[in-house]
């Protein structure tokens, strides 16, 4: 479904704040039909970025165009096609479900009927149609979060920009999120999504760009990076000394991390090296799991807690 | 094209307005439809008790003012300051709830509807908004029989363009409010003395010069009072040493201009809020 086309291109995009440089030069492309991930720490510039791509924020330097139209002066257009799902609730609660539905389809001059239409169709996919004459406060966290979802459909994007669409969502909600974006990826829409859980962006991404302090520092196929950066294999155990002393004897060429009162033990080995570690341990209890996105980005971007 | 050093481009320059305003505007009438028979309770209400405990009880006392009864001289000041009250609070406590707690306009700008449209949907609405009230107590006016002028229609566009000047009065301050509470200031500050003192309940001709002349160079009340008199009982006073004609003159333009000076800077203001 990925084409070759580029939709979205950034070119040393930079979005200061006063003396805050929130996005810092920054150069990315976004191809028609892919779903890329926005990774990373909270302030890292996620939301920022994608805000300058809706015309929401203007841009400070560096040029941003989106279907070859730059952003700081075809606001109108851009926004036209791009559907956008933010990260806080902003449905209307003066309104009921479906009417959220039918007065957002009004600001794109979608007619009456043509509206209405979509909004129940909109309602079915996202399976909301019970609930179309409940007000916003009757729903629930992960309702609320499909129908943010299903407001930004109603214009037919060909863009569409979830910014965190699971934040806050029980794992049945996520679920429920990730099936529904797997079918619109499917119909061919062009996805960016923000995201700091790594498994969201390992189960929907097919590129994820690693951005940290405004930069993007990694750019790539989940699958690929993992194996690039981390390996197959992580091993764990609980922190210890001695263990550790012996790892590392062990296994010179391995990259061992800290994290909290756990050693994380990283190797660009095929398995089974950890197997025979695991053997020279006796009495230590260590696991092996498969390693994943999170490791990348905790190797990446250190693990210092940023608020 | 890759340099671009000025963070909000368009800034300073005139609000750019397509009709896409009006779908704004109808958002707030479609929700205050919802609710009408409550929201329009305040102004059936208010003045059938202003009427009665100003004009018959206090009527009784003052038995009138320049050959007209106390009760009529009121009439026309209930109708401005209903005005007045209905645009102010809808751009300052009704607007601020929409942008701040509800988010409503960041919602709308990420459609093809830009900031300026947003607040220029939402200064039409309270002037919308004071027009609706004002023809409520226009028609407890009527019930009381205090109607003595058969232009008293007129007094509709007078409210629309009053409430705009207060919507975009109101929406400055909106603009400027750190937390809803700051409200309080224009509230207590600005609103209640016009309420007062500008030609509403106790004329301004009995008032001293100084103040006369300050009701009229700064309080816009007292100009859409003047007008609101003259639409519903005929008559318009000499106010701070000017003539009827030349009060009536002054309050026109006063309007306009005022009017066209707040609609812009509040929208200059708000973009300013908005755009980060």
């Amino acid at each position: 479904m990925v084409s070759s086309e580029v939709l979205i291109k950034a070119q040393r995009l930079t979005k200061k704040f006063g003396n805050f440089t929130a996005v810092d030069h920054i150069d990315f492309e976004v191809y028609k039909g892919e779903c890329i991930g926005f990774l990373g720490p909270n302030g890292a510039g996620k939301t920022t970025t994608v805000r300058m791509i809706y015309c929401f924020s203007p841009v400070t330097e560096g040029e941003l165009t989106v279907a070859g139209m730059n952003v700081s002066t075809q606001s109108r257009e851009i926004k036209r096609m791009v559907g956008v799902a933010p990260q806080e609730d902003n449905l209307d609660p003066d309104f009921t479900v479906i009417k959220n539905l039918q007065v957002y389809a009004r600001y794109f001059d979608i007619p009456k009927a043509e509206a209405s239409k979509r909004a129940i169709e909109m309602l079915k996919f996202f399976q909301l149609e019970e609930k179309q004459t409940k007000s916003i406060d009757e729903l629930s966290t992960g309702m609320k979060r499909r129908l943010i979802i299903a407001r930004a459909l109603i214009n037919k994007p060909q863009i569409l920009l979830l910014d965190e669409p699971t934040t806050g969502l029980d794992p049945q909600g996520r679920h429920i999120v990730w099936d529904e974006i797997h079918s619109l990826i499917k119909q061919g829409v062009t996805i960016i999504l923000t995201t700091h859980y790594m498994d969201e962006a390992a189960a929907l991404c097919d590129r994820v760009l690693i951005i940290d302090n405004g930069k993007i520092i990694e750019t790539g196929v989940p699958q690929q990076l993992i194996k690039e950066h981390v390996g197959e294999d992580v091993l764990e155990v609980a922190f210890d000394e001695t263990v550790l002393k012996k790892l590392k004897e062990e296994l010179p060429e391995a990259h061992i991390e800290i994290f909290g009162d756990q050693i994380r033990v990283f190797i660009n080995q095929p398995h089974g090296v950890f197997e025979r570690i695991v053997k020279k341990f006796p009495g230590v209890n260590m696991t092996i799991r498969n390693a994943n996105l999170e490791d990348v980005f905790l190797k990446l971007t250190g693990r210092k807690l940023r608020e | 094209m890759t340099e671009n050093s000025n963070p909000s481009p368009s800034v300073s320059r005139l609000p750019k307005l397509t009709y896409r305003v009006w779908t704004v505007w109808r958002r707030n009438l479609d929700v205050f439809m919802k609710t009408w028979h409550v929201n329009f309770m305040p102004s059936l209400i208010e003045p059938i008790l202003y009427l009665l405990a100003f004009g018959f009880g206090l009527g009784t006392f003052v038995t009138n003012i320049e050959g007209i009864k106390y009760i009529q001289w009121i009439a026309p000041g209930l109708v401005a300051i209903t005005v007045m009250y209905g645009a102010f609070f809808e751009c300052t406590y009704g607007s601020f709830v929409r942008m701040y707690f509800q988010r409503t306009f960041d919602a709308i700008i990420a459609t093809p509807i830009n900031v300026e449209e947003v607040i220029a949907g939402e200064l039409l609405w309270g002037a919308t908004r004071a027009t609706f009230n004002s023809a409520i107590v226009l028609a407890v006016v009527a019930a009381f029989g205090l109607i003595s002028t058969p232009w008293f229609l007129a007094i509709l566009p007078v409210a629309f363009f009053g409430g705009l000047l207060f919507a975009s009065l109101g929406m400055c301050f909106t603009a400027l409010a750190p937390n809803i509470d700051f409200f309080n200031y224009p509230t207590f500050l600005l609103i209640t003395p016009m309420f007062l003192i500008s030609n509403t309940f106790i004329p301004l001709a009995t008032f001293p010069s100084q103040l006369q002349t300050i009701a009229l160079a700064a309080l816009p009340l007292t100009h859409v009072a003047d007008l609101s008199r003259l639409l519903v009982v005929g008559k318009i006073e000499t106010l701070g040493g000017l003539g009827p004609e030349w009060v009536l003159l002054l309050a026109v333009f006063w309007i306009a201009i005022v009017t066209v000076v707040l609609f812009v800077l509040s929208i200059y203001l708000m973009k300013r809020k908005l755009i980060k």
